[in-house]
């Protein structure tokens, strides 16, 4: 096997490990929940309404991050905006479920 | 680069995402191994400006034949695309630099190795998508209008003629639009292209999504034609998280299937389809672990005048996501 081979597994697998490890310490420090649990922890209409279009666009292509910081849940959201061509009022809504 | 609360909402902390993992693919019996990392940053700045980029790393390698011990592969490090985005109103975004081709829904949905069901591209892939599937220039897009009960979006975009090793684009404009209807969480589209350099041609397009209410089925499809070949594919999966606990050893299960087919006119041995009209189904079977990691597997038969043959892969991609930084 080619050496650069090698270092690449080696790299993928190290890579893959690290973040595993922090993402259980963030967990651990609950200092972020996953969109369920905010969903759960919210009755307001603007988050019913963000969990609604959430369905109607995102999880069309993929399923919702099991959880992330929310230092950049507006990064996200607009990195979103313009993959999937969301609207500025969908885009708030979704802003309010995962920010509620 | 902006980095507090904004409306008490969201934080705008640029982040690093994008998946990481090792693939297999055995094609008439011959296997491949393939290590892959695919990051994607997003970095906004200010309240209207997004930089956002994607690569890929991966090392394909495989046995020497012929009795030789060892391996051989060649490394490929690549940017997907590397382009700032643009705000403008609510209703037009612009975009510059190198972007990804807006044709059909596969190229800008689906490629990125987290998302996709299966790991190989649809055999009409390269239809629509100027060969490099990357477009060097700009593009105009965003939400049309949006209701309760249907939204339109739209692409139109330029690109030059590029021959960096990064940045490899052809002369080429098109466009896209969609219209989806929430309430039967039905989308339709078409998509235009057209090639402008060497010999000009057009290329045409269709999508049709639908995820029937209340149900766990996910319906794709696409169509592409252009003038020397063109072909279909339909994917149905089945997210049996909907129907069991998602949490539940059975509702990690997400089975798949599609269907390609694919039509030659002409030959011609640049547009990356099949030299011969051809038949391929796809069976596939993700499973989904605990913290973004998801198992991939599949076993594809394809059927063409040039001989059949059968396609097994499997493999497992880590999904990341985290801030670069702290922030406030």
């Amino acid at each position: 096997m080619k050496s650069s081979s090698v270092l690449l597994t080696c790299l993928a697998a190290a890579i893959a490990i690290l973040p595993l490890c922090a993402q259980q310490v963030e967990h651990k420090a609950s200092s972020q929940a996953p969109p369920a649990q905010m969903n759960h922890a919210s009755s307001s209409a603007d988050s019913d309404r963000g969990e609604r279009v959430f369905k109607q666009n995102c999880s069309r292509c993929h399923d919702a991050p099991q959880s992330f910081s929310p230092r950049i849940s507006g990064t996200v959201i607009r990195h979103m905006r313009i993959r999937a061509s969301l609207s500025e009022p969908d885009e708030i809504a979704i802003l309010h479920f995962l920010n509620p | 680069m902006a980095t507090a609360a904004q409306d008490g909402q969201g934080q705008y902390v640029p982040l690093l995402s994008g998946g990481v993992g090792f693939v297999t693919s055995t094609n008439a019996g011959n296997t491949t191994y393939i290590p892959v990392i695919s990051p994607l940053l997003a970095a906004p700045i200010g309240n209207h400006i997004l930089v956002e980029s994607r690569a890929i790393i991966l090392d394909p390698f495989s046995p020497n034949g012929g009795g030789k011990p060892g391996y051989n592969g060649n490394l490929f490090l690549g940017l997907t695309y590397l382009q700032a985005d643009l705000l403008a109103s609510k209703h037009l975004t612009f975009v510059a630099g190198d972007f990804l081709t807006p044709f059909g829904t596969y190229n800008e949905r689906l490629t990125p190795i987290w998302i996709g069901n299966f790991q190989d591209a649809p055999l009409i892939f390269s239809v629509g998508t100027m060969e490099t599937a990357a477009s060097v220039g700009g593009m105009l897009q965003g939400s049309a209008f949006a209701s309760e009960r249907v939204s339109a979006d739209y692409a139109v975009y330029f690109s030059a003629t590029s021959t960096n090793k990064q940045f490899t684009a052809e002369r080429a404009s098109g466009g896209q639009g969609s219209l989806y209807f929430p309430a039967s969480r039905l989308e339709v589209g078409v998509s235009y292209g057209r090639q402008l350099q060497d010999v000009h041609e057009s290329f045409e397009g269709a999508h049709v999504w639908w995820e029937p209410a209340d149900t766990a089925l996910r319906l794709r499809s696409e169509f592409a034609k252009g003038a020397h070949a063109g072909g279909y594919w339909v994917e149905a999966d089945y997210r049996l998280s909907r129907f069991k606990n998602g949490e539940s050893f059975a509702g990690r299960f997400e089975p798949v299937f599609r269907m390609q087919q694919t039509f030659r006119s002409r030959l011609d041995s640049n547009d990356g389809l099949p030299t011969a009209n051809t038949q391929q189904a796809d069976f596939g079977l993700d499973y989904r672990l605990p913290h973004e990691v998801r198992i991939n597997t599949s076993y594809s038969r394809e059927f063409s005048s040039t001989g059949n043959r059968n396609i097994w892969q499997t493999g497992i991609v880590y999904r990341f996501l985290f801030p670069t930084w702290r922030g406030k």
